[in-house]
C-alpha cells in the first residue's frame, strides 16, 4: 500500500507515493530522480547518503521516506546557488582536489555545509571530528580536510 | 609548444559534474529498468538438492526467476579463466549460477527479476534452496593439509605451484648460498585478507534493442572492451552488435578488473530474453561475500648474509590463499614472487609458491596486487638482518641497493606480463637520502630517548619498494579535431577516479598546441574506442597517455601538412599555438585548426559556411591530384597505439613514526613520509592524491582491515560496521617528496603512480612498531589487542614492566 508524501526538496515542493518501507535514499534517487545522493552501504556507516533534513545532516539510508513527510530536504543538487554557481564548499573541494571517484563526495559536501554553518572557523580537530562519520576510499582524507579549511576561508572572504 | 600543461597541477575537469550531483554512476542510470536480485548461498560448501520457487511466484511485480537449468548452453558453462598459466594446472572457475555445488558463502544460485529491487528481494526471500551441507575448507594452511577438497578433482587443493630460481653471479643456488653464508636467519610471516572495497559496488545495466538486434551494456568495470568481448562470446552475439560503457565509476582498486562477473552476463541475457531493460546494483553485503578479496598469504623465509648485511641468498616459500575459484589466474602470487626483490641486488634467489583453494570468496588483485605482501617479506627481512647485526636499518638497505649506474638492471625473473623483469631506471640511494632527511631519521634516537624519558614509546620504521607499472600488451588513443576546432580524445581503458579526463586532456593540449578547454576526453566507451586492455597495474597514464601523445603527433603532422598547403609554407616552418597554425616568424600568416579540419575533408555538400570552404567548387583542390591523396584519409584525426617492450619500474620509500600506548597498546601514527619516483609527472596534484589515497588504504591494511572467516566459512564481519576501514581520524597527514627519474622506455618518460602509496605501508608500520616495542612483528594487520597479546607473550618484555 502506497502512502502519499510531500517533501520540500532543494526548495521545490515534491510529491511521491511510496510504500512504508521505502528508504529516503531510494525515494530521492528513484522516485524523485535526484541521483546525486549515493548509497555506499545501506547500513548507516559510510555517510555517502548524507542529506540535510531541515538543515541537519542525516543518513537517508536509515530514514524511511514516509517519516519525513512535510519536511525540508537539501541534497547535493541543491547546494549550488539557484543560478548554478557552486557553493564555497563545492569550490573548495575542486580547488583542493578533495575528491577522486566522487562517490563519497555528496555526503561529505552535505556534512561539511552543515559543519561550517554551525562553526565557520573550525580547528583541525573540529574538522576531523566533523567529517569522522564519512568514509572515503580514494583520497586518504588529507585533501578533504584541506578543502574544509579552504571552504571556511572562502566563506569568510565572501561574507 | 607554448601551452605549458604537461606537469602542471591543472584542476580536474570531472569535478564540476561530480560536485553538483551530475555524475552518472551505474545505479543512476536506467530509472525504469527492471531490477535483478540474487539468491546466494548461505553455506561455504554444499550440494544443491532442490530449488523450490513456488512460494515466490505470487510476489507482486515478479517478472522472472532463473536457475542454472534455465541457462542456454554457452552461459551454462563455467566462466572464463582469464589468465591461463602453465603452472596453474588446476584452474577452476564458477558457473554464472551455481550448478550443483556451492563453494563459498555468497555464490549466486538463483536470479530473480522484478519490477523493483524491493520486490525482487521479496521473491528471493521466498525461494527455498535445499542444501546438503559439506565440510568446508577454511584457512590456507589447513587447506594445504586437508583431506577435504574444495574441488573434487583438485588434489591437495593445490591450484598452482611455481618455483622460480635465480642463481648468484658465482653460480650458487639460493639454498647453497644461504648455507655457506656467514649469517643465516629463518622466520615466518602472516598477512591477512583484505579487499578493495570501493564505495560504489559493482553493477550492470543492459538495454536490448530488439529492432536493431543490438545490446548496450553499462557496467561498473575496469575494462569495458573485454567485458564486451566476453558478453558477445557468452551470448553468441556478433561483436559489432554489442557495446559496453563504463559510466562514472565509484572506485575500483582492482576488484572491478575481474570480468565477466556472473551478473555481467546474466543481466544482459535476461534483458534480451525479456526484451526489457534490466539492472542490478550490488549491495554492500553482496560485495563482501560475492566479489573478491586479496592479500592473504603465509610466507616462510630463509636468508643468508654477510657481516655488512649484504644478502647472499634468499629463499621464500609462499602459501597463497586464492579462495574458491581462479578466474584471474595466479597473477597475485606471481607479482609477490617477482616484486619481492624490490630495489635490491640479491645474491641468489629461490621463490616457490603454492596457490591453494579454500571455501572462501575468490582472491584477485587489490591495489598493490601481491606487492604489499612482497614488500612486507623483503623489508621484514632487511629489519631482521639489521637487528641480527646490530646495524642501522637504512645501512643494511643501502648496502644491498642496485646502484644508479647499474640500470637497466635484470633481475633474471619473468614478470606478470610474461616478459623479463628488467628495471629501466631509478635512483635508490638518492631516494633513501631524501627520505631520511624528510623524516629526520638520523636525529630520531634523541627523540626516542626524549619520549622514553616522558614515559612514551615511539618508534620509527622504513619500507622500500619497486613497482612494475604500465604493463602491456597495449593501449590506444584516438584524436579528432572537428571543424568547430574542438578536440575529441578517446581511449579504451576506463576511469575510476584517477582524473584521466584531466591528464589525458593535458597531454593532448600540450602535444597539439590547443587550449585545454577545447579538449574533451572519453574513456571506457566501446562506441568510441574498441581496442583496449583495461585499468590496472598503474598502467593508465603510461599506456593510454603515451598512445594519446602518439596519436596527437600523427594529427599534428597531418594538420601541418594541410596548413602548409594553404599557407604556402613548408611544414617545418609552422607551429601550432593556441589552436592556430602559424608560420614561424610571420605573425600575420596563420590558419585556425578549425579551418584545417575543414580542409582535411573534401566535401560535396556544405552544411555551414565553414564547410563551404572545402566543397568541390571552392577552388581549393589541385587538378593534378585526387581530392584525397593516396595513403591519406579524410578528416583531421589520428589513431595510434603504445605497446611497450616491457614494464617500467616506479619506486619509492616510506617512513613512519608511531607511538604505542604503554597501557592500552593503542597504535598511533605520528608522522608519515613518502619519497616517490614515478618518472615525469603529468599532474602533480593528481599524483599526490593517488599517494594519499594509497597510504590510507595501506594504513587500513596495516592496522585495521581483515576478513574474519570462522571455521564454517562464514564471513563474520561482512559490513562496514565490523570491517574497519579508516576514517579521517585514523589517517596521518602524509608528507611527500618527489624524485623524477624518467623512464627511457616511453615517449613521455612516465611511470605508473596509482598503486604506489599502498605498497610498503604494512612493512613500514611493522618496522616502526617493532622499533617502539622491541618485539618482533611478523603478521599484519596488528590491532591493539594483537599488540597487547604480543607483549604478554614476549619473553623480553612483560606487561608488568609498563
Ligand atoms: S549508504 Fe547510508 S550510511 Fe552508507
Ligand atoms: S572520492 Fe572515491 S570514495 Fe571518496
Amino acid at each position: 500500500m502506497n502512502i502519499a508524501i510531500t517533501l520540500t526538496v532543494n526548495g521545490v515542493v515534491r510529491q511521491a507515493e511510496v510504500p512504508g518501507r521505502r528508504l529516503l535514499s531510494d525515494c530521492l534517487r528513484h522516485d524523485l530522480g535526484l541521483t546525486g545522493t549515493h548509497v555506499g552501504c545501506e547500513h548507516g556507516v559510510c555517510g555517502c547518503c548524507t542529506v540535510l533534513l531541515d538543515g541537519e545532516p542525516v543518513r537517508s539510508c536509515l530514514t524511511f521516506a514516509v517519516t519525513v513527510d512535510g519536511h525540508d530536504i537539501t541534497t547535493v543538487e541543491g547546494l549550488a546557488a539557484p543560478g548554478g554557481a557552486m557553493s564555497p564548499v563545492q569550490r573548495a573541494f575542486a580547488e583542493c582536489h578533495g575528491l577522486q571517484c566522487g562517490f563519497c563526495t555528496p555526503g561529505f559536501l552535505c556534512t561539511v555545509t552543515a559543519l561550517l554553518r554551525d562553526n565557520p572557523a573550525p580547528s583541525e580537530e573540529e574538522v576531523l571530528e566533523g567529517i569522522s562519520g564519512n568514509l572515503c576510499r580514494c583520497t586518504g582524507y588529507q585533501n578533504i580536510v584541506k578543502s574544509v579549511h579552504r571552504a571556511a576561508e572562502i566563506m569568510a572572504e565572501e561574507s | 609548444m607554448t601551452t605549458k600543461l604537461f606537469g602542471e597541477p591543472v584542476r580536474r575537469r570531472e569535478d564540476p559534474r561530480l560536485l553538483t550531483g551530475q555524475g552518472r554512476y551505474l545505479d543512476d542510470l536506467g530509472g525504469d529498468a527492471l531490477a535483478a536480485a540474487f539468491v546466494r548461498s548461505p553455506h561455504a560448501h554444499a550440494r544443491i538438492r532442490d530449488i523450490d520457487v513456488s512460494a515466490a511466484i505470487d510476489v507482486d511485480g515478479l517478472v522472472a526467476i532463473y536457475t542454472w537449468e534455465d541457462l542456454p548452453a554457452l552461459l551454462a558453462q563455467p566462466l572464463p579463466l582469464l589468465i591461463p598459466h602453465p603452472a596453474l594446472t588446476h584452474g577452476r572457475t564458477a558457473h554464472p549460477l551455481a550448478r550443483d555445488l556451492v563453494r563459498h558463502v555468497g555464490e549466486p544460485v538463483v536470479m530473480v527479476v522484478a519490477r523493483d529491487r524491493y520486490l525482487a528481494e521479496d521473491a528471493c526471500a521466498l525461494i527455498r534452496v535445499d542444501y546438503e551441507i559439506l565440510k568446508p575448507v577454511v584457512g590456507v594452511e589447513e587447506a594445504a593439509q586437508s583431506a577435504q577438497l574444495v574441488h573434487g578433482d583438485v588434489p591437495g587443493n593445490v591450484g598452482a605451484h611455481l618455483v622460480q630460481e635465480v642463481p648468484s653471479a658465482a653460480g650458487l643456488g639460493a639454498r647453497e648460498a644461504i648455507e655457506t653464508a656467514p649469517h643465516t636467519l629463518a622466520f615466518r610471516l602472516d598477512i591477512e585478507r583484505s579487499a578493495s572495497m570501493p564505495l560504489e559496488g559493482r553493477g550492470v545495466y543492459a538495454r536490448w534493442d530488439a529492432d536493431d538486434r543490438s545490446l548496450r551494456v553499462y557496467t561498473s568495470t575496469q575494462t569495458s572492451t573485454s567485458v564486451r568481448m566476453a558478453i558477445a562470446a557468452k551470448l553468441g552475439l556478433p561483436l559489432p552488435k554489442v557495446e559496453v560503457i563504463a559510466p562514472d565509476v565509484g572506485g575500483g582498486f582492482g576488484v572491478k578488473i575481474v570480468h565477466p562477473w556472473p551478473e555481467e552476463v546474466l543481466v544482459p541475457w535476461a534483458a534480451i530474453l525479456l526484451d526489457r531493460e534490466v539492472k542490478w546494483a550490488e549491495d554492500r553485503r553482496e560485495h563482501f561475500v560475492s566479489s573478491a578479496h586479496e592479500r592473504a598469504q603465509v610466507q616462510s623465509v630463509r636468508v643468508g648474509f654477510d657481516d655488512d648485511g649484504r644478502v647472499l641468498g634468499l629463499e621464500v616459500n609462499i602459501l597463497h590463499d586464492h579462495g574458491a575459484y581462479t578466474p584471474y589466474g595466479i597473477i597475485v602470487p606471481i607479482i609477490t614472487s617477482t616484486q619481492l626483490l624490490g630495489p635490491y641486488k640479491i645474491g641468489a634467489y629461490r621463490v616457490e609458491f603454492s596457490s591453494i583453494y579454500t571455501n572462501t570468496v575468490q582472491v584477485t588483485p587489490y591495489r598493490g596486487a601481491g606487492r604489499p605482501q612482497a614488500v612486507f617479506c623483503m623489508e621484514r627481512t632487511m629489519d631482521h638482518i639489521a637487528a641480527h647485526l646490530g646495524a642501522d636499518r637504512t645501512a643494511v638497505r643501502e648496502v644491498n641497493f642496485i646502484r644508479p649506474d647499474e640500470f637497466p638492471y635484470d633481475q633474471g625473473l619473468i614478470f606478470q606480463d610474461g616478459r623479463p623483469l628488467i628495471y629501466d631506471s631509478g635512483d635508490y640511494p638518492e631516494s633513501l637520502r631524501m627520505l631520511k632527511e624528510l623524516i629526520g631519521w638520523d636525529s630520531f634516537p634523541e627523540a626516542k630517548a626524549q619520549a622514553a624519558a616522558e614515559g612514551r614509546r615511539i618508534g620509527i620504521g622504513i619500507g622500500c619498494y619497486v613497482e612494475g607499472t604500465g604493463v602491456g600488451p597495449y593501449e590506444g588513443g584516438h584524436v579528432q579535431i572537428t571543424s568547430d576546432g574542438r578536440v575529441h580524445v578517446s581511449t579504451g581503458l576506463t576511469s575510476q577516479g584517477q582524473g584521466h579526463e584531466t591528464v589525458f586532456a593535458q597531454i593532448a593540449a600540450a602535444e597539439l598546441g590547443v587550449p585545454l578547454e577545447r579538449v574533451s576526453v572519453v574513456t571506457g566507451d566501446t562506441r568510441r574506442f574498441g581496442y583496449a586492455v583495461g585499468t590496472f597495474a598503474s598502467r593508465a597514464a603510461v599506456m593510454s597517455g603515451n598512445a594519446i601523445a602518439l596519436a596527437c603527433r600523427k594529427v599534428r603532422e597531418k594538420a601541418l601538412r594541410i596548413a602548409a598547403d594553404a599557407l604556402e609554407a613548408a611544414p617545418g616552418d609552422l607551429e601550432i599555438v593556441d589552436g592556430e597554425v602559424r608560420v614561424l616568424g610571420a605573425p600575420g600568416s596563420s590558419i585556425p585548426l578549425a579551418t584545417v579540419a575543414v580542409l582535411s575533408n573534401p566535401l560535396r555538400y556544405a552544411f555551414d559556411e565553414e564547410a563551404a570552404r572545402a566543397t568541390q567548387f571552392a577552388g581549393t583542390s589541385a587538378f593534378d591530384r585526387p581530392p584525397v591523396e593516396e595513403g591519406q584519409e579524410p578528416g583531421l584525426e589520428g589513431r595510434d597505439y603504445y605497446s611497450p617492450l616491457r614494464s617500467t619500474f616506479a619506486s619509492g620509500m616510506h617512513a613512519a613514526i608511531v607511538e604505542t600506548d604503554p597501557l592500552t597498546a593503542e597504535i598511533r601514527i605520528l608522522r608519515y613520509a613518502v619519497v616517490h619516483d614515478c618518472g615525469n609527472l603529468i599532474n602533480p596534484m593528481i599524483v599526490e592524491g593517488q599517494i594519499h589515497g594509497g597510504v590510507a588504504q595501506g594504513v587500513g591494511g596495516a592496522l585495521y582491515e581483515r576478513m574474519v572467516y570462522d571455521e564454517h566459512g562464514q564471513l563474520l564481519n561482512a559490513s562496514f560496521m565490523d570491517f574497519l576501514m579508516p576514517y579521517a581520524t585514523e589517517i596521518p597527514r602524509v608528507e611527500t617528496a618527489h624524485l623524477q627519474t624518467p623512464s627511457p622506455l616511453n615517449p613521455l618518460g612516465i611511470k605508473g603512480a596509482g598503486e604506489a602509496g599502498v605498497i610498503p605501508v604494512s612493512a613500514v608500520i611493522a618496522s616502526a612498531i617493532e622499533d617502539a616495542e622491541g618485539i618482533g612483528i611478523d603478521r599484519m594487520p596488528i590491532s591493539p589487542s594483537d599488540l597487547f597479546d604480543l607483549r604478554r607473550a614476549s619473553t623480553g618484555r612483560s606487561t608488568s614492566e609498563t
